[in-house]
């Protein structure tokens, strides 16, 4: 537990004091949706309509650009091979390192989608909502997100293959995220189901995701 | 915890391969605590493969590696340092707070942190962040793991490297505690580290891809 603390403790730490990561996806998720409007017109009708749809996908995007930096750094400066002499097998290691970028990604990205959704005009009723998806959906994107990342650690190129990777596996939690906001907001359909599969969704990647992590750490520590 | 004096470490026809092609074969070799073991070799021989291998990164393709005496429940990878070609600190956190996580991670105490930093002279160094550090110094907060976390097996790869005299001193002084104290080293070196070798093994042999041998 000591060490599991430690590597999250260290992480956390070392988010805040790089600052590169947080900051390129608040950024980049606030360049996307300022722009967007400009992009489709002053139709607030429109806007409104579609914001927690593009709430939701720009999050992603966000989401996806700091997490090639989960193990990538810790590969190159040999960090790696002194956590993987740890006491803590590697699925806990991937466990740990996930929960670090959703604490210091995802958490400040879902506190910035509300200020945002005010900029589309969003439907008053849909805050409620939206932020409960979000909250129930980011932890998967980053169990997700380290399956590629530790994929992806030997390749020089590997940017454009982690996104390949990894989006397929992020469109069921975008589709049950948005629509459950969707049904409120506009129905027809009800919430508790979609949110219910988003959570499960959610926690199964939260199991599972680890698993798939610690492999991919493997065959990049020979 | 404290290192019990009848751990052996035993390598038993231990092949490794990376790709497609045999790195080593056949290799046998044991080790009893207090010793050391010296794996020297040219450049490619598969010094650092040996290591890695031994350490748990690349699987074995051939052949077993067991630490007797040790913790049953533990891999060899849980009971050894490895202190590789890469560091392994973060150049943004401070000296301190480097030896703090290997410390906490690794399961060592507060005590042997302030006890790390004392013994390599980073006691200074301890609120600079890493990153602004020089290469010997770097490497020093790299083997004052060695000391923040206690493990019966030592693999050191390259360990002087960067080091200066005195450094080297205090390094010589902590394997020879270490052996003292019933802990196997096995280092691959090109240099003379001044250390009372009692093995050898020469990979330049193994380089020809014949059986392994050692004395």
């Amino acid at each position: 537990m000591t060490a599991f603390l430690a590597l999250i403790g260290r992480d956390l730490r070392l988010f805040r004091r790089q600052g590169g990561a947080i900051s390129t996806a608040l950024g980049f998720y606030l360049i996307i949706i300022a722009t967007l409007p400009l992009g489709l017109g002053p139709d607030l009708n429109l806007l409104s309509r579609i914001a927690p749809g593009v709430l939701w996908v720009a999050l992603l995007l966000s989401s996806l650009l700091s997490a090639d930096r989960m193990f990538h750094d810790d590969y190159e400066d040999g960090s790696l091979e002194v956590i993987a002499l740890g006491p803590l097998p590697l699925e806990l290691v991937a466990f740990g390192k996930a929960i670090a970028h959703w604490l210091s990604v995802g958490i400040p990205l879902v506190l910035l989608a509300p200020l945002l959704a005010l900029m589309l005009n969003m439907d008053g009723r849909a805050y409620g909502p939206l932020m409960l998806t979000l909250l129930a959906g980011t932890p998967a994107l980053s169990f997700l997100a380290g399956i590629g990342a530790a994929l992806t650690l030997g390749l020089r190129k590997g940017g454009l293959l982690l996104p390949l990777l990894i989006l397929p596996l992020y469109v069921p939690i975008l589709i049950f995220g948005v629509s459950a906001v969707d049904a409120v907001v506009t129905g027809p359909g009800n919430f508790s189901g979609a949110f219910s599969i988003l959570c499960a969704l959610s926690l199964a990647s939260l199991v599972l995701a680890p698993l798939g992590t610690a492999a991919a750490l493997r065959l990049n520590l020979p | 915890m404290i290192t019990d004096p009848a751990i052996q470490l035993i390598v038993n026809n231990l092949a490794a391969m990376r790709g497609t092609r045999i790195i080593f074969e056949g290799l046998n070799l044991d080790a009893e605590g207090g010793h050391a073991l010296t794996v020297i070799g040219p450049n490619g021989a598969g010094k650092t493969t040996f290591l890695r291998c031994i350490a748990g990164f690349l699987p074995a393709t051939e052949g077993t590696v067991r630490l007797e005496g040790g913790d049953e429940e533990r891999s060899v990878g849980e009971q050894c340092h490895y202190i590789g070609h890469l560091n392994g600190i973060k150049p943004a956190l401070t000296v301190l707070e480097n030896l703090e996580f290997f410390a906490n991670f690794l399961q060592g105490s507060r005590e042997t942190t302030a006890q790390a930093a004392e013994r390599l002279a980073l006691a200074e160094l301890a609120d600079i962040q890493a990153g602004y550090l020089s290469a010997g110094q770097k490497r020093r907060l790299s083997i004052a793991r060695l000391i923040c976390a206690r493990r019966p097996l030592w693999l050191l790869d390259e360990p002087a490297v960067s080091l200066d005299k005195a450094s080297q001193t205090i390094l010589a002084g902590m394997v020879a505690e270490h052996l003292a104290s019933g802990g196997i080293v096995v280092a691959a070196t090109h240099t003379q580290l001044g250390w009372s070798e009692s093995k050898t093994i020469d990979f330049s042999d193994l380089a020809g891809r014949e059986g392994a041998e050692l004395q």
